[in-house]
């Protein structure tokens, strides 16, 4: 833990810190205890209740995969397509994009699946979620898009116009390479917001893993196994996205150690420090803090760069 | 129009419901999420580890399926009895449970913004770990996070409609009493639809002046 809000704790501190987790641990403990008690007092644990397992396969969640990778490539594509709107040098492109983005992002997703299931009647409950995700997040991605091209140091644009290159070319070749590169952790995790939001289908009774649980929580055959169900279906959606999470995390590690990119990320700057000083004393705080400060320092000296890739990367994981 | 003026009585029972909603699960989340910032940055590490459990946990896990656990299942601990633990009460709990995870992190972010001579000079002059928290890095965190804290807002007010599925009366669940009574439904979602653009519209003036307000001149 690299951080300057604590020392490294002494004899004293350690005894009085090791004490805290004991009464902590002790109280997650007994509440998750007390919690799994009554759900076993109300017989949910009962061996009878996990049968389902041996005779049901889950074929649900290939419909919830099914919705997420066509509400991901579609989404992906209609960022894509609205983030060059909205970068555009003509208002009569940037303007129409902007109102897309904008009032497709400030509308619930839930209302926007209403419209297209009760409102338009687009037939199978699949359709319906397919293109609220794909507006929903496509909108949000297109944001992340734009965010990350603005994000460049402007010289990029400049050199490439300089040399020659033409709007297309410098966009291609320039600017979204290196763009893609740095934004890549926020549209995975944005993907991720895709995936939980297929549970959304669960409303308009699109047979995905959460309607499947419900459905088998109230079959009587198998003891109504209502809570079994439940954390089973939990673990698979907590599963698949810490998987795309870690997808993230893998590719950002990746791309932190590749020079061919500029940086635009203080983080990975901040990760590959230790690294590079393995003989910095680990409890010197004075030292490491010191480095600190001046990424600080370095950071508030470009605050453009910083603004732009920050704020739509936490709005856009925010839902 | 006429879908509005004669459903008016759904229309603001919906919505007021969904602002109740928003508002209390908006001053829980705020609390919870703040504490859990505390115990993720707290020298403890079993403290670290809770926080980051609870965090991981409820950000990987749909709401929808949170919603689904504390109407269906929480029932069935039989805890607090049926009159108390209504719907609404779940859909509150549920929505403050999964923005508090988001609430951390923003504030936790808010925490590493900081800048290191401030804890230090705090830390040289004998503030414990709690006053240091609360005396300093918290109050120059909540500056820096209001533009994330407010997106995060917005998210939850737009969560909020989740709740229709789970037998609360809010805006989603308009539609089901527009098609009841034989209205269009359409134009129902799209009055829906326009009163989210007018409630979000507010959070984002309140963003914009508090950003000018509070921004730390740097």
């Amino acid at each position: 833990m690299s951080t300057a809000l604590f020392d490294v704790p002494g004899p004293k501190a350690r005894a009085r810190h090791r004490l805290y987790a004991v009464i902590g641990v002790l109280a997650l403990v007994g509440f998750v205890g007390f919690v799994a008690y009554r759900f076993y007092d109300a017989g949910q644990f009962d061996g009878q209740l996990w049968e389902w397992i041996e005779y049901q396969k889950i074929q649900e969640l290939v419909n919830t995969l099914k919705a997420f990778a066509v509400g991901a490539v579609l989404a992906i594509l209609f960022g894509a397509i609205f983030a060059a709107g909205r970068l555009s040098d003509h208002a009569i492109l940037r303007v129409p994009s902007m109102v897309i983005v904008e009032f497709f992002r400030a509308i619930p997703l839930v209302v926007l699946i209403f419209v297209f299931y009760f409102g338009i009647k687009l037939g199978a409950p699949f359709y319906a979620v397919v293109v609220g995700l794909t507006l929903y997040n496509g909108s949000v991605l297109a944001e992340v898009f734009r965010a990350g091209v603005n994000s460049l140091p402007r010289g990029q644009a400049e050199a490439a116009y300089a040399v020659g290159m033409r709007k297309t070319q410098v966009m291609n070749l320039v600017l979204l390479p290196q763009a893609l590169r740095a934004m890549l952790p926020a549209i995975i995790s944005q993907l991720v917001v895709l995936l939980k939001d297929t549970a959304l289908g669960f409303l308009i009774t699109y047979d995905e893993l959460l309607r499947y649980a419900r459905y088998l929580g109230s079959v009587g055959e198998f003891g109504s196994p209502l809570i079994p169900v439940t954390i089973v279906v939990a673990a698979m959606y907590i599963a698949m996205c810490l998987l795309l999470t870690w997808l993230a995390h893998y590719l950002s590690k990746r791309q932190g150690r590749s020079k061919k990119h500029i940086d635009t990320d203080d983080k990975t700057k901040e990760a590959a420090w230790p690294a590079t000083r393995p003989e910095l004393p680990v409890n010197d705080w004075a030292s490491t803090s010191r480095v600190g400060a001046q990424f600080h320092r370095g950071r508030s000296v470009r605050p453009g760069r910083q603004a732009g890739s920050r704020a739509p990367r936490t709005a856009g994981a925010a839902c | 129009m006429d879908v509005l003026l004669d459903n008016s009585d759904i229309f603001l029972r919906g919505f007021g419901n969904t602002i109740l909603l928003f508002v209390l699960s908006a001053v829980g989340s705020l609390i919870l999420g703040t504490i859990l910032a505390m115990l993720r940055v707290s020298p403890v590490p079993v403290f670290r580890a809770i926080g980051t459990l609870y965090v991981t946990m409820l950000r990987n896990t749909p709401l929808t399926l949170i919603f689904f656990f504390f109407a269906f299942a929480f029932p069935l601990l039989k805890l607090v009895s049926r009159d108390v633990y209504s719907y609404f009460v779940a859909a509150v709990i549920a929505l403050t449970l999964y923005t508090s995870a988001f609430v951390c992190e923003v504030v936790r972010s808010g925490i590493n913004t900081i800048a290191v001579g401030q804890i230090e000079a705090s830390r040289a002059l004998g503030l414990t770990f709690g006053q240091l928290l609360t005396n300093i890095v918290l109050p120059q965190a909540s500056r820096s996070v209001v533009p994330p804290m407010v997106s995060t807002m917005i998210a939850l007010l737009k969560n909020t409609t989740i709740a229709a599925g789970f037998s609360v009366v809010e805006a989603g669940a308009i539609t089901p009493y527009l098609s009841e009574r034989g209205d269009s439904v359409m134009v129902g979602l799209l009055w829906i639809a326009l009163f989210f653009l007018i409630l979000v519209f507010p959070l984002t003036l309140l963003q914009r002046s508090l950003e000018k307000r509070w921004s730390v001149a740097r």
